[in-house]
């Protein structure tokens, strides 16, 4: 540092003058500037920011300027200063941003590898169908009933007015299990749910009855010896045939689109007076719209309530019953039932975990 | 039932003509299943009576081969046709296979230029040696049945030659195919099926059994029902003088063609004709073979009878059979006997036409299994009124086609029962459609069917309507069998669709969401959901390795199973599932995971007889529980089989087979989607692996096993190496419902570890629990993040390393705080399980 100066002689301190300064910035802004990266600029900054950079050695002379020059030369200097580090931050900022930019470049990958270490799995669609059906009926106020496989005869036709040694009873195709006169038998529908439902629950009775069930047919494209049905019982005082009507039109719109109808024709069951068939009409059948047979119905046979102890003239009701996979072939367009009950994960796998 | 359409609208009194189509849709509308509508042919062109003029056997070839010579024209016609200037031969060579027919006789011709069904087109061409000019067809090959036994032979008589067969042959008919309910016997017939055609087009109809019925003079035979309850009617009729060798007419074997019924000879041709147009099955027995009066009744036991088809059954005796000295001669309703039968030179005919009770009928058939035409009817029950009337039919068809005389005597045993009257409100059939008919539709549709009705009121002084069935119609026993009537008749397309109020329902149960919860649960865990037949071979229990008293091999065995080798119904998922499992393998998949959820058939040690409960009326609270107490239980189970990868080899590095321990954790994957924690045990049970099997508990209560098969099973039921499996009773885990939310602290936590060294035999489970405990309500978390044994923490120990979460529910934890509290943990454990920590 120079001696105090008490006489003003600018010359002794060079290092403060105007053009001094302004070329200890020039040098900065161009090393700055220049500096490729970041490390450069790192290197690059105590020469010109640092303890022995020009502008802080100018700094310090400023005591051996006349008082009344120290002022004028402070400003000057701060400004020189905050040129050089705005330079710096300014360089510095540049450099971090083009820095970021390459490593999140360099990090990129290829977005469309496959990561399926664990591969989800699947509902058969059987369950699926089977759950949205019931929800359906959920949804009009009906609860879920349920029963087991292997049943009673009692609740599997005697209840059901199947007389004994009546064809009706033969036509079903059995499975009987051991000793012969067991009188246990595979069920062959989920109608011994609605008995079971009858005797167990309070009237006014509203029940859906998904299931699997059994008959000896040999396994082909249109037939299983073990299928899935859904059945559905009304009992309550009033019940018409319209009601059934009304109900199956408006599930039929729920499974087939809000175009789907349905009609009716005569036909015979032990445990329904009158009975029928309920043809379905929807837009996307295969082939084209059309009609197609789903399953059977009718209003419950007065014999069947008897059983149940329920008054014939005070309550009446109504009840169905559809195959599932029969509906499930037809609606989603699966030409051979084996698919459904051979278990290849294949032909599951697709429908995930909804019923589409 | 097989049905040509010319035979049905024969008996309806319409002028208007009605197409196949119409007359199946008609059948439809009220009630009647149409299998199919085929029309016969189609036949065009030249197909003409042919005389055989000729025949000439060609020796040289390995089978017999005949060249005919055929008069295709009369010889006056021809003569005229010449005279015109025609060049047509009279008479065609044709070669021919068939032998069941001589000189002399009528053959259907089909000249060159006709074209036969399926497209079959006739010329003349050389075959065996000589030009065939033409074809002499069998009734198949001219679309009238599947007769192809030989070629059609027409009696003589009934044409001449050039005739046109196609016409003469009635060839322009269809066929309509009808599957008969259960509860219709009289749609079984012509009769019943052109009555309900009647009611469906809204014409008058004519009774095909209408036939007068001449006063009797004695009986036809000396006949006894000792059986009543077996035998409601017996009626029967003697026609002597029959000609044997009388042919059958060719309109009643071209209808017995068309309904897929054999012509066999005149008296059982005729007897299956008036079976079909009445509906009312006939029997004819050689009266000269019979011994002594007729006896209707049950047979004994030990009896035995030599049947039409040869067969010598043994006599059940709850059947009804007719006897006579000889003992049985007829299995009633079912199937006559061989000693009494008619043969080609019976002359002296006796016709049985009976009424039968349906359930014995039905009993019969399957004891001998013997599904016959005529017990088809009966055990759906026969018009009692209808056995005269049959059989005055078809003993006229007797006298008329083979110069029968037949005996002024008729036996009628027996009688019809009457049928009982049914009253109901005159509205009920509105009430139950839920709409409102035509007035005086209900009645108008009763006196349709053949119900007399008459008019009354209720004692409300509403109408009401009292009908007698008609005594064909036995199943109209009830309000709601009319209704069906009147519903069926008036179109169920009239009845409106209208939505029944809604009413509140409490949504489906807490055990059905779970099921459904755990379903998706193992689903997005990777599982695929199949669902498996239950019927299992009894050797799958040896294949598992399970002691000779092992509760899992007490099965419920089916008596009549589709694989005779698959005869039982499991007691647990896995069979079907392993099953199923291989199927996959096979087809190609390594990497198989699959679940089931089902339930399983636990017969009882001893089986409880179901009790006889009758359906009058709500069976009493102890019927239904001795009910429920003879079925077995048939829980709900959940069972996965996994083998292969469990997570993929793939571009990341290798991939991590399916292991024990997936088979654990896809019951803690069950047990967590139940809201429930499952408690897990070292197990020895086959056909799990001995060192690689879990139990799974409920606190105590053991649900199921899991990890890996048995090298053995895996080697006996051929499944992919270290194939796993578990198996839980879903039903057996408790229901959570309102379980209570946690208050998760706001306050930050003190992480902690500590590594633990125990015997290596000390289950890891075991030590968490207990470090739980020891650690108090400050320890949130606790996460074992390594597994580790080697020389430093010494022979049979490992040291299992765990990451300590504490905190404080209501302040910030100190340091000092957790470490007592940690140091307590271990403390429990060092007491416990003799743990040290490790240095």
């Amino acid at each position: 540092m120079s001696a105090a100066n008490d006489s003003y002689d600018p010359k002794q301190v060079a290092a403060l003058a105007p053009e001094t300064l302004q070329a200890a910035v020039e040098q900065a802004r161009k090393e700055f500037t220049t500096a490729a990266d970041l490390d450069a600029l790192a290197a690059a900054k105590p020469a010109h920011l640092g303890d022995k950079a020009p502008l802080m050695v100018a700094r310090r002379e400023i005591g051996a300027l006349p008082p009344q020059a120290r002022s004028d030369a402070g400003k000057r200097v701060n400004e020189a200063q905050k040129t050089v580090r705005d330079a710096f931050d300014e360089r510095r900022a540049e450099l971090v941003a083009e820095r970021d930019a390459r490593v999140l470049r360099e990090e990129g990958v290829d977005v469309t590898l496959p990561w399926d270490r664990v591969p989800r799995g699947a509902r058969h669609p059987i369950t699926t169908i089977s759950e949205r059906i019931a929800d359906v009926f959920v949804g009009m106020g009906y609860e879920i009933a349920e029963g087991p496989e292997l049943e009673t005869e009692w609740f599997n036709f005697d209840a059901l007015n199947f007389k004994k040694d009546h064809p009706a009873r033969t036509m079903q195709d059995t499975f009987y299990v051991a000793p012969a006169d067991s009188g246990l038998v595979l069920r062959t529908h989920t109608s011994p749910v609605q008995i079971r439902a009858l005797l167990e629950r309070d009237l006014p009775v509203y029940v859906v009855c998904p299931g699997r069930t059994f008959r000896t047919d040999e396994l082909d494209a249109t037939h299983t010896p073990v299928f899935h049905q859904v059945e559905g019982l009304a009992v309550d005082k009033g019940l018409t045939m319209a009601h059934l009507k009304g109900t199956l039109d408006a599930f039929a719109r729920a499974m087939f689109g809000d175009k789907a109808k349905i009609r009716l024709r005569p036909s015979y069951f032990p445990f329904t007076e009158p009975s029928a068939e309920p043809d379905v009409w929807f837009e996307e059948k295969k082939g084209g719209p059309g009609w197609v047979e789903w399953g059977g119905c009718g209003m419950v046979n007065p014999n069947v309530l008897r059983a149940c102890g329920i008054d014939p003239d005070v309550y009446s009701g109504f009840a169905f019953g559809m195959g599932i996979e029969r509906t499930l072939q037809f609606r989603n367009g699966i030409p051979d039932m084996r698919d459904m009950v051979e278990g290849d994960a294949r032909f599951t796998m697709p429908f995930g975990t909804e019923a589409f | 039932m097989r049905v040509p359409v010319s035979w049905l609208t024969e008996h309806l009194e319409t002028d208007e003509t009605y197409s196949a189509e119409q007359i199946a849709d008609a059948f439809v509308r009220v009630g009647l299943e149409v299998e199919e509508v085929t029309p016969l042919g189609p036949v065009t062109g030249p197909v003409v009576v042919g005389r055989v003029a000729e025949i000439e056997e060609l020796t040289e070839f390995k089978k017999p081969i005949r060249y005919c010579t055929v008069e295709v024209y009369e010889a006056d016609d021809h003569a005229e046709m010449v005279a015109d200037g025609s060049d047509e031969p009279r008479t065609r060579g044709i070669v021919c296979g068939a032998t069941n027919f001589v000189e002399g006789d009528l053959v259907a011709v089909a000249l060159p230029g006709a074209v036969l069904p399926g497209g079959f087109a006739i010329s003349a061409r050389k075959t065996y040696g000589r030009i065939s000019d033409g074809m002499i067809c069998s009734a198949r090959e001219l679309g009238l049945g599947d007769e192809h036994s030989g070629i059609l032979v027409l009696p003589s008589g009934e044409a001449a030659a050039g005739d046109d067969a196609i016409e003469l042959l009635g060839l322009d008919e269809t066929i309509i195919e009808l599957s008969i309910t259960p509860d219709r016997g009289y749609a079984f017939s012509i009769r019943g099926l052109a009555r309900e055609l009647a009611c469906a087009l809204d014409v008058t109809g004519r009774d095909a059994a209408a036939v007068d019925v001449p006063e009797a003079e004695g009986d036809a035979y000396p006949v006894r029902i000792e059986d009543g309850e077996g035998c409601e009617r017996f009626v029967a009729r003697r026609v002597t003088g029959v000609d044997p060798t009388a042919p059958t007419p060719w309109w009643v074997r071209r209808r017995l063609m068309l309904a897929g019924i054999r012509s066999i000879s005149l008296t059982v041709d005729v007897t299956n004709y008036v079976m079909l147009e009445t509906g009312q099955p006939m029997h004819a027995f050689d009266t000269s073979t019979l011994r002594g009066d007729i006896v209707v009744r049950r047979a004994k036991a030990g009896e035995t009878l030599t049947t039409l088809d040869d067969v010598e059954r043994t006599l059940d005796d709850d059947d009804i059979v007719v006897a006579d000295d000889s003992g049985p001669i007829s299995l009633a309703g079912v199937m006559g006997g061989a000693s009494t039968e008619v043969r080609p030179d019976s002359t002296d005919i006796l016709l049985e036409a009976a009424i039968w009770d349906p359930p014995s009928i039905a009993r019969a058939v399957r004891r001998h299994k013997l599904p016959s035409e005529a017990a088809k009817r009966f055990e759906r029950s026969v018009d009692p009124q209808l056995p005269p009337h049959a059989l005055e039919r078809a003993a006229r068809l007797l006298r008329d086609n083979a110069d029968g005389n037949i005996q002024p005597g008729r036996t009628d045993e027996g009688g019809a029962r009457p049928l009982a009257p049914v009253t109901m409100p005159m509205s009920l059939p509105d009430k139950v459609a839920g709409t409102e008919y035509e007035r005086g539709a209900t009645a108008r549709r009763l006196a349709q069917i053949g119900c007399a009705i008459e008019v009354g009121s209720t004692d409300d002084g509403k109408p009401s309507v009292t009908v007698v069935p008609p005594s064909w119609r036995p199943d109209l026993v009830e309000p709601a069998d009319l209704v069906e009537e009147v519903l069926r008749l008036e179109g169920y397309d009239t009845i409106p669709s209208e939505l029944p109020a809604a009413r509140p329902g409490k949504g489906t149960t807490a055990a059905q969401r779970r099921k459904r919860t755990v379903g998706r649960a193992l689903a997005e865990a990777g599982y695929v959901e199949v669902l498996p037949f239950p019927f299992v071979s009894p050797s799958v229990w040896d294949a598992f390795g399970l002691a000779e008293d092992d509760s899992r091999r007490r099965t419920v065995t089916v008596l009549n199973p589709l694989e005779a080798d698959r005869s039982e119904l499991s007691t647990t998922l896995l069979p079907p599932l392993l099953d199923t499992l291989v199927r996959n393998v096979s087809r190609g998949m390594r990497d198989v995971a699959l679940f089931h959820i089902g339930q399983v058939v636990l017969p009882m040690a001893e089986q409880v007889p179901v009790p006889s409960v009758g359906v009058a009326d709500r069976p009493s609270e102890a019927d239904l529980a001795s009910l429920q107490a003879a079925l077995p239980t048939q829980p709900t189970h959940v069972a996965v089989v996994l083998a292969g990868n469990r997570q993929r080899a793939g571009w990341w590095g290798p991939g991590e087979p399916a292991s024990w321990a997936d088979a654990v954790q896809a019951a803690r994957i069950v047990a967590e989607a139940s809201g429930v924690e499952l408690t897990v045990r070292a197990a020895e049970l086959a056909p799990w692996h001995p060192g690689r099997c879990a139990r799974l508990l409920d606190g105590d209560v053991p649900l199921g096993y899991a990890g890996e098969l048995h090298p053995k099973v895996v080697d006996a039921l051929g499944l992919p190496k270290r194939t796993c499996a578990m198996e839980l009773k879903l039903d057996g885990l408790p229901l959570v419902e309102r379980r209570p939310a946690p208050s998760p602290s706001p306050y930050p936590p003190v992480l902690l570890d500590v590594a633990l060294v125990v015997d290596a035999d000390v289950p890891v489970d075991e030590v968490a629990t207990t470090l739980r405990g020891g650690g108090g309500d400050l320890l949130e978390d606790l996460h074992l993040f390594d597994v580790f044994t080697g020389e430093q923490v010494g022979e049979g120990k490992r040291s299992l390393a765990y990451a300590l979460r504490f905190r404080a529910q209501d302040r910030t934890l100190t340091l000092d705080e957790a470490t007592t509290a940690r140091d307590a943990a271990v403390a429990a454990a060092t007491e416990r399980h003799g743990a040290t920590l490790r240095a």
